[in-house]
């Protein structure tokens, strides 16, 4: 158990840490909703299941949601996708 | 009143009002006037382009930029090893973890630990705490959240009618090509989620959970199913009215049931409203009632602020 915990801690430092560096805000919101669900595997570690089901509906399901609305509407999804696609072709236009 | 007050709209509102329907650009227009023209020209001359003002040398800005950076970068690093370090030294002051002699360890919880299960009928003693000894605490909460849904609802609903109407139009064009997977997964899925949310609500007083992790359940798997299938079909059950109507209710029925503790149980009267046997479904006096309405709030709240979010109406 004392290992699970151990791991689940180092990986919601981990996404804490990727959150605050990545510059792609869709890639953020995805490893926020991550560290959402490690944290309420800690949660029942703890002893507390009600607040682990509040976690995985609340900060796993709703706050994600709102997040990538909230990009779609500021269009930060779209040119997410555009700047993506852009890479590609450049890349497919590099290798012939 | 304000035009008739103000025929001239020269007042502070009258030109806020003006600066908000015209957005941030006239003042950036203003902006990039002010540095883009040469200050003094003759008029014939205005007609060509305006000159650009004199370049910085490139390498002044550069060490400009450099220096600036070096310096950003100190200051990040110092604020963030200050705050660590300030946060670090708090929890090593804070009593231990699980110790006997926390603060705390005082009598409320002995009282609650011991008494909980039989004053308030609750096998589970945090609802009992927070339906039943704390329950003022949560009508407060279930009306920060409806507070919260007014707000989004002021500041995020669509202004018209044929704004609304462009924007479902909008989501319409979205929905036709929407994913299979994700609609045969929704419909498999939402069910169960909804039976889950609905069972930890009935049980809030039996098992781990309550009125706040049910409702949010609920409110996932609505906000699952609209963004299947969109909003023709979600807003055939769930409209304004009856958001309005469900959260309203429920706030209601929450401080109506509740005010007869500020008349019996607060003050060791009798009250009518008994326990019952602590285990069976319907026990527990009023909790699992407030449990229904706490969830109601909850689950209604969220779907709102999705909506709202989404597509400014619900």
């Amino acid at each position: 158990m004392q290992v699970l915990g151990i791991l689940l801690l180092v990986f919601i430092l981990g996404c804490a840490v990727s959150v605050a560096f990545t510059k792609n805000l869709l890639t953020a919101a995805t490893v926020f909703m991550g560290q959402s669900l490690a944290l309420s595997v800690v949660w029942i570690l703890l002893e507390s299941p009600d607040l682990s089901v509040t976690e995985a509906a609340v900060g796993t399901g709703i706050e994600s949601l709102l997040l990538f609305v909230t990009l779609k509407k500021i269009r930060a999804v779209d040119q997410a996708i555009q700047s993506e696609e852009e890479k590609e072709e450049e890349e497919h236009g590099q290798t012939p | 009143m304000a035009r008739r007050l103000d025929p001239k709209g020269q007042s502070l509102y009258a030109r806020f009002l003006r600066y908000l329907s015209e957005g941030d650009d006239r003042l950036d227009r203003e902006v990039m006037h002010a540095v883009d023209a040469p200050p003094a020209q003759p008029a014939a001359e205005t007609v060509k382009a305006p000159e650009l003002p004199a370049r910085v040398p490139e390498a002044v800005v550069r060490r400009h930029t450099r220096a600036a950076r070096i310096f950003y970068l100190v200051a990040a690093a110092l604020m963030a090893a200050g705050i660590s370090l300030l946060l670090i030294l708090t929890t090593t002051d804070l009593p231990s973890f699980g110790d006997d002699g926390n603060p705390v360890n005082n009598e409320v919880v002995r009282r609650y630990l011991e008494d909980g299960m039989r004053e308030t009928g609750s096998v589970n003693l945090v609802t009992g705490m927070i339906l039943d000894y704390r329950a003022f605490d949560t009508l407060g909460e279930s009306n920060v959240l409806f507070t919260a849904a007014c707000a989004v609802m002021i500041l995020l609903r669509a202004g018209n009618r044929e704004e609304r109407i462009e924007i479902e139009a909008d989501e319409r064009m979205e929905n036709r090509n929407q994913d299979p997977i994700l609609q045969t997964v929704t419909r498999l899925l939402v069910p169960l989620i909804l039976m889950f949310g609905c069972y930890v609500i009935l049980n809030g007083h039996l098992s781990p959970g309550g009125g706040f992790s049910g409702g949010a359940v609920l409110g996932a798997a609505m906000i699952l199913y609209l963004n299947a299938f969109g909003s023709g079909s979600a807003g055939r059950f769930m409209t304004l009215a009856v958001h309005r109507a469900v959260t309203v209710t429920a706030l209601s029925f929450y401080a109506l049931s509740k005010a007869y503790s500020f008349f019996t149980g607060a003050n060791h009267l009798p009250s009518v409203i008994t326990p019952g046997t602590p285990g069976n479904l319907f026990s527990a006096g009023l909790i699992p009632y407030l449990n229904i309405c706490v969830g109601l709030v909850v689950c209604f709240t969220m779907y709102a602020f999705f909506a709202l979010f989404r597509k400014g109406d619900i």
